[in-house]
């Protein structure tokens, strides 16, 4: 790797690598200083803030102020005057096809489908592979895709998706599939307003598969195998076992999981962005919101979008964090 | 209600490891029998195997007349209490009893009796809308025999039930348990490496060690007449005082005393087994005892141990708290003839 690129400005570099730590270490001392000086009482009210501030600093700067930030660009004109609504007005205007209503439903696409299956796949193959050998391989395999960036991701399943006409060698592998093992047309699977969200889903699904079997599989594996011997001799089959035991003590991490895919989904961007950029109906609200900003040109607009999707988000957070909590609150 | 028959029964693990060896033991119907050997003997696996929870490697176990090496776990007619409980966290109390009910399609009506009497007599009314995790050891513990009672099968099954709980809590635990198995009627399999469990709760005893069946005897037989040095020493504490010895027809000496065997027996050397309480303070007439050099004194309130050596052999007596010894007393005991026993060198057998 090139490495001389960082030796063109020396001064910064120095600034980085001594100043940076330079400069927290001395916060630390100089905070722990002031604190000592502190009469007792105080000391123990003090500290803690002294080592969240930092913390506090970047979140304030760089995430609270910006959102603020953008709630107020929501509301003025490409020229920062105050519009009001209108921004948001343009974007819910002629349901069901204008304004971001196409962006909307795809989302409850991705939120339903995307979620669902994930789980579904997530739990079915951390309950399959419980009880092969070779446990471990297996589920790296499965796990693999997590270590691919989406960007990749996108591509790789571009090509799976490959449309070439009929008469042309197919060199995608669906429609390879489609054409020589089923004798059918080969489909344009991407800009097939009928089937092209699913494709992007489908491989967005593929992508995040292992991460909810690998969160699935380890809450499985805590339930005490006492528990089940103790079904199995109460007289309940395998599939009760699954229904009235497994599932229910699995039931916190399977919420968990599912909160955490409807937030995936509900920001899915990348995927969408390399696969189609939106076009042939597939746009979803992150990437409409990216269109407004950089393509319009409309500031207001892209803000609007995303304060539309925040507002969507916070209370799935909110609900995600306390049913975190409710899980370590259990053990 | 039915008896266990265990022919000779193995169990092999993958990688060859031995958990049961060639077991055969006949558990009649409404016996309360105790399998006991430290960790590790095969005593939990012989059970398991029982319940269905692990697959028999050769022989056959029965449930009244009826194989059941191939019967799935909910078909033998079995409820099992386990070590840690393995009570269904997310379901109440009452949920837990009825679920094995429940499983077999018992009428909600009859789940609804059972489940409250068995309440009733476990003392768990107040309790049945909690969950386990806000129940207390001793609370669970008679949750997971209700649980087993409720379901009013042949056989009961329970792996060491009582090691979870603080001792005062284990004792009474213990007496209900005895008090359970009369009132049930049913036949009792109880798993612990407890002696003392093994000795007061169990009609009989089954001794195992290294997966192998060392004597099947009621408590006073294995106490009074161990089948071989592993018993003796397992069973009774302190353990009992084994000493090297030679032997002439019915004189057997030791290297710090000599004494006259109850018989003559065939062989020239043999490991004399002698308990702690056979050793008393008065020596009897005509009977020279031993002279004990004391190292340890332990007075226990009830009892007093006293730790030495006889020649070159150590040995522990137990004697009257009353008696005054202190260390580095030579204290001449006397030998109870009747308590002593004698055992092979080679094979470790009872020769008596």
């Amino acid at each position: 790797m090139d490495l001389s690129l960082l030796l063109t400005d020396v001064p910064t570099l120095v600034v980085v690598i001594v100043g940076v730590p330079a400069v927290l270490g001395a916060y630390i001392l100089g905070g722990e200083f002031l604190v000592r000086r502190l009469p007792d009482r105080a000391r123990g009210s003090v500290r803690p803030w002294i080592w969240v501030a930092p913390a506090l600093f970047f979140v304030t700067a760089f995430l609270v102020a910006p959102a603020i930030g953008t709630v107020f660009t929501s509301f003025q004109s490409h020229g920062g005057d105050w519009i009001g609504l209108t921004n948001y007005q343009r974007q819910l205007v002629d349901f069901p096809n204008g304004g971001a209503w196409i962006a909307i439903r795809n989302n409850l696409y991705w939120l339903v489908l995307y979620t669902l299956f994930v789980l579904f796949f997530g739990l079915l193959l951390a309950v399959l592979f419980d009880r092969v050998p070779y446990e471990s391989v297996v589920k790296s395999l499965i796990f693999m895709p997590m270590a691919i960036s989406a960007v990749a991701l996108g591509v790789i399943w571009k090509f799976m998706f490959w449309y070439q006409p009929a008469d042309a060698p197919q060199t995608g592998t669906l429609n390879a599939i489609v054409v020589n093992v089923f004798h059918q047309a080969p489909k344009t699977w991407l800009t097939d307003p009928n089937v092209n969200n699913f494709a992007l889903i489908a491989a967005a699904i593929w992508g995040i598969t292992g991460f909810s079997m690998v969160i699935l599989s380890a809450a499985l594996k805590g339930i005490p195998a006492d528990l089940l011997e103790a079904a199995r001799v109460d007289g309940a089959g395998e599939i009760t076992i699954f229904r009235r035991v497994i599932f229910p003590l699995m039931m916190p991490t399977v919420v968990v999981v599912g909160t955490t895919l409807v937030i995936f989904a509900l920001k899915a961007f990348d995927i969408v962005y390399v696969m189609t950029a939106g076009n042939f109906g597939t746009d979803v609200l992150a990437n409409r919101m990216y269109k407004l900003l950089y393509q319009a040109d409309n500031p207001g607009g892209a803000s609007a979008v995303a304060i539309i999707l925040l507002l969507a988000v916070i209370p799935v957070l909110i609900f995600n964090l306390r049913q975190f909590r409710a899980v370590e609150a259990r053990r | 209600m039915a008896s266990v028959t265990y022919e000779n029964v193995t169990k092999r693990f993958a990688g060859d490891t031995v958990a049961v060896h060639d077991l055969s033991l006949q558990v009649k119907d409404t016996e309360f029998m105790v399998l006991v050997g430290p960790s590790g003997c095969g005593k939990s696996t012989a059970l398991r195997m029982l319940a269905g929870l692990e697959d028999i490697t050769e022989g056959e176990i029965k449930i009244g007349d009826r194989i059941v090496n191939d019967v799935p776990p909910r078909d033998r007619d079995i409820a099992m209490v386990f070590q840690s409980y393995a009570l269904y966290p997310h379901m109440s109390v009452y949920d837990n009893m009825a679920f094995g009910l429940k499983m077999r399609g018992t009428d909600r009506s009859e789940i609804d009796r059972r489940v409250r009497d068995a309440a009733r007599i476990l003392e768990l009314d107040p309790l049945l809308k909690r969950k386990p995790r806000q129940l207390s050891g001793g609370q669970r513990q008679r949750v997971a025999l209700g649980r087993a009672i409720v379901r009013e099968p042949q056989v009961f099954l329970l792996d060491e039930p009582l090691s979870n709980l603080d001792a005062k809590l284990r004792v009474q635990t213990r007496i209900e348990l005895q008090k359970q198995h009369r009132a049930l009627h049913a036949t009792f399999i109880y798993v612990t490496h407890d002696q003392v469990e093994a000795m007061t709760m169990g009609d009989r005893i089954a001794v195992m060690k290294d997966g192998i069946l060392q004597q099947v005897a009621p408590p006073r037989e294995i106490y009074d007449h161990p089948a071989n040095i592993y018993v003796a020493g397992f069973i009774g504490s302190p353990t009992m005082n084994f000493v090297p010895v030679t032997v002439h027809e019915k004189a057997a000496k030791a290297s710090g005393f000599e004494i006259e065997l109850p018989r003559a027996v065939n062989v020239e050397k043999g490991i004399l087994g002698i308990r702690p309480e056979a050793l008393t303070e008065r020596p009897r007439e005509g009977h020279p005892g031993l002279e004990l050099k004391v190292e340890v004194v332990e007075v226990l309130g009830s009892d007093q141990f006293l730790y030495g050596t006889c020649g070159s052999d150590t040995m522990t007596a137990r004697v009257e708290p009353q008696m005054k010894v202190e260390v580095g007393d030579r204290v001449r005991l006397g030998i109870d003839p009747r308590q002593f026993h004698l055992f092979d060198v080679e094979t470790e057998k009872a020769l008596l």
